[in-house]
């Protein structure tokens, strides 16, 4: 119990110790240099604009993390379902997949005056923007999974006449679930990130709260940088969290999955 | 407990022992697509109630056969035949137990979800279930508390019986393994060997085992068919003298050792 107490700790303190020191570097070289507050402010600064604009922050916060789980959701529900569709047949995964890289490779700014097109601004188009960037994993990662199953079990399932559906149901879609986590934890990552992204370029209405890709936006306009510095922390921490989330009902979920021959 | 549930077995054992499968293997041969050949007219008969072991090579084609003899692949040429049916249309009516050279369970279901996973197909009614789970389980010498437990709980050898009550649990006509053993230590392997002749003398399935074991095979089975190396094709049928219930001490005999020895010497002559 103690020992692996003293290595969580030996795991934990590099990292702070290193973030305390470059706190401090930081702080020494700006104001030592005097260097402009909007260019670099001090880790003061940033602290002291987090202080002030909290309820800003927290409520962009909130609108951010609504949207990446919106969006993370919608890939990992929709990207299941695609993967299952495309499980079904080599034909099909033949056809489809190429458009299906199309989501891997299009340039999000591309497609952003579309969606504004057809969705207008605000949160529902920052949602598809998000689901739009995090969807691939789930679809590659599902397909492989759904796909790469024990011969020795398609058989036994052949064996005694199981219909597609129970296939599917009792053994394609539980085989895969791993993979789907795999495709799910990448996602989430991404799903942040787009939905950041989105907040850039489709995601301001007057009439509807903003996420930090709005503040971020606003206050580079503004030379208001110790702001903006607060919500790249909060949108790194953000994203840190939903990852670490996602990786935790993760691993709970994989095991039951571990049939301890590996 | 087992000795109960093991008895109220036998009531329906004359029946099982009448229904028991047929398997004629008439010049059977199977070419897959990369041109390999497998199997090349192989031609054997099992009786119903038979059991029977596969013995050759590694890489012999020995599991091909198992495959075809479950109707999971049909040959290229040659009758593969089950009660007179073709393998692949026997496969809807005939009950057939299989045992893969891994366990291969579900990581994700219990012991007993794993072993009821046959019945799930058919839409058996839950009382079948809450029947043959546990017998099948008392069959194989798992208690209900093992039963409960997720697969990687289980050690290998635990693994390897759920596997076989997995096989089981449809009362089979036919029960095809595929060294099944084979992965486990010696003395395990033993030690399922004589639990395995004990449930074949109780259910009578018509059963058909493949290994390449000499020793194992010649305790097990009535008879032995000897497959050349590739491509597979029986080369010689040896009967094993021996009466049921075999002990173990069988083994350390020279009856034994002579028949082993026989067919050692037939894997010899067919590998020259």
């Amino acid at each position: 119990m103690k020992g692996t107490r003293d290595t969580h700790i030996a795991r934990v303190l590099p990292p702070i110790a290193l973030f305390l020191l470059i706190l401090v570097v930081w702080q020494l070289a700006t104001s030592l240099r005097n260097i402009p507050r909007y260019l670099l402010p001090g880790p003061a600064d940033v602290f002291a604009a987090l202080l002030a604009n909290v309820a800003k922050l927290a409520q962009a916060t909130g609108v951010t993390a609504a949207g990446a789980i919106c969006g993370f959701l919608l890939s990992v529900f929709v990207g299941t379902f695609v993967a299952v569709i495309f499980s079904q047949s080599a034909l099909i995964r033949r056809s489809c997949f190429p458009y299906a890289i199309f989501l891997q490779t299009v340039p999000i700014v591309a497609v952003a005056p579309l969606i504004v097109l057809w969705s207008g601004t605000g949160f529902r188009s920052v949602v598809i923007v998000s689901f739009i960037v995090s969807l691939f994993p789930v679809v590659t990662n599902g397909t492989a999974g759904l796909t790469a199953i024990d011969p020795d079990l398609i058989d036994l399932f052949q064996l005694h006449g199981a219909s597609r559906w129970q296939t599917l149901v009792k053994l394609r879609l539980p085989s895969a679930v791993p993979s789907i986590v795999t495709g799910a934890r990448t996602a989430s990552g991404l799903a942040v990130i787009g939905t950041i992204v989105g907040e850039f370029f489709v995601g301001y209405d007057p009439s509807q709260w903003f996420g930090l890709g709005y503040l971020i936006q606003q206050a580079s306009d503004q030379l208001k940088t110790d702001l903006l510095f607060g919500a790249v922390l909060l949108s790194t921490l953000l994203g840190l969290v939903v990852f670490l989330a996602v990786g935790g009902v993760g691993a709970t979920i994989l095991r039951r999955w571990d049939d301890g021959t590996t | 407990m087992r000795r109960i549930v093991i008895s109220r077995l036998n009531l329906s054992e004359a029946s099982t022992r009448l229904s028991a499968a047929r398997v004629l293997c008439d010049g059977v041969s199977m070419v897959f697509p990369s041109g390999q050949t497998a199997v090349a007219s192989a031609s054997f008969g099992v009786a119903a109630g038979e059991f029977v072991s596969l013995v050759g090579p590694s890489g012999c084609g020995k599991s091909t056969l198992l495959r075809m003899i479950a109707g999971l692949i049909a040959p290229t040429s040659g009758r593969m035949l089950i009660h007179d049916l073709p393998a692949v249309e026997a496969r809807r009516s005939e009950r057939i137990g299989f045992v893969f050279q891994e366990p291969r369970l579900l990581p994700w279901r219990s012991a007993a979800h794993n072993i009821r996973l046959p019945l799930e197909f058919d839409g058996s009614a839950r009382a079948t279930l809450d029947v043959r789970v546990p017998e099948a389980l008392a069959l194989v010498g798992l208690t209900g508390r093992d039963a409960a437990k997720t697969p990687r709980m289980l050690s290998g050898g635990m693994r390897m019986r759920v596997s076989l009550a997995r096989a089981l649990v449809t009362n089979p006509d036919l029960l095809l393994l595929d060294e099944p053993f084979g992965a486990l230590d010696d003395i395990l392997r033993q030690q399922l060997n004589a639990e395995l002749v004990r449930i074949w003398m109780d259910q009578r399935p018509t059963t058909i085992f493949v290994t390449h074991n000499v020793a194992e095979a010649v305790y097990l089975s009535q008879r032995i068919l000897v497959v050349t190396p590739a491509p597979g094709r029986i080369a010689a049928s040896v009967p094993v003298p021996f009466d049921y219930p075999r002990e173990p001490k069988l083994r350390a005999t020279g009856e034994f050792a002579r028949c082993t020895g026989e067919v050692s010497d037939r894997l010899r002559e067919t590998s020259r």
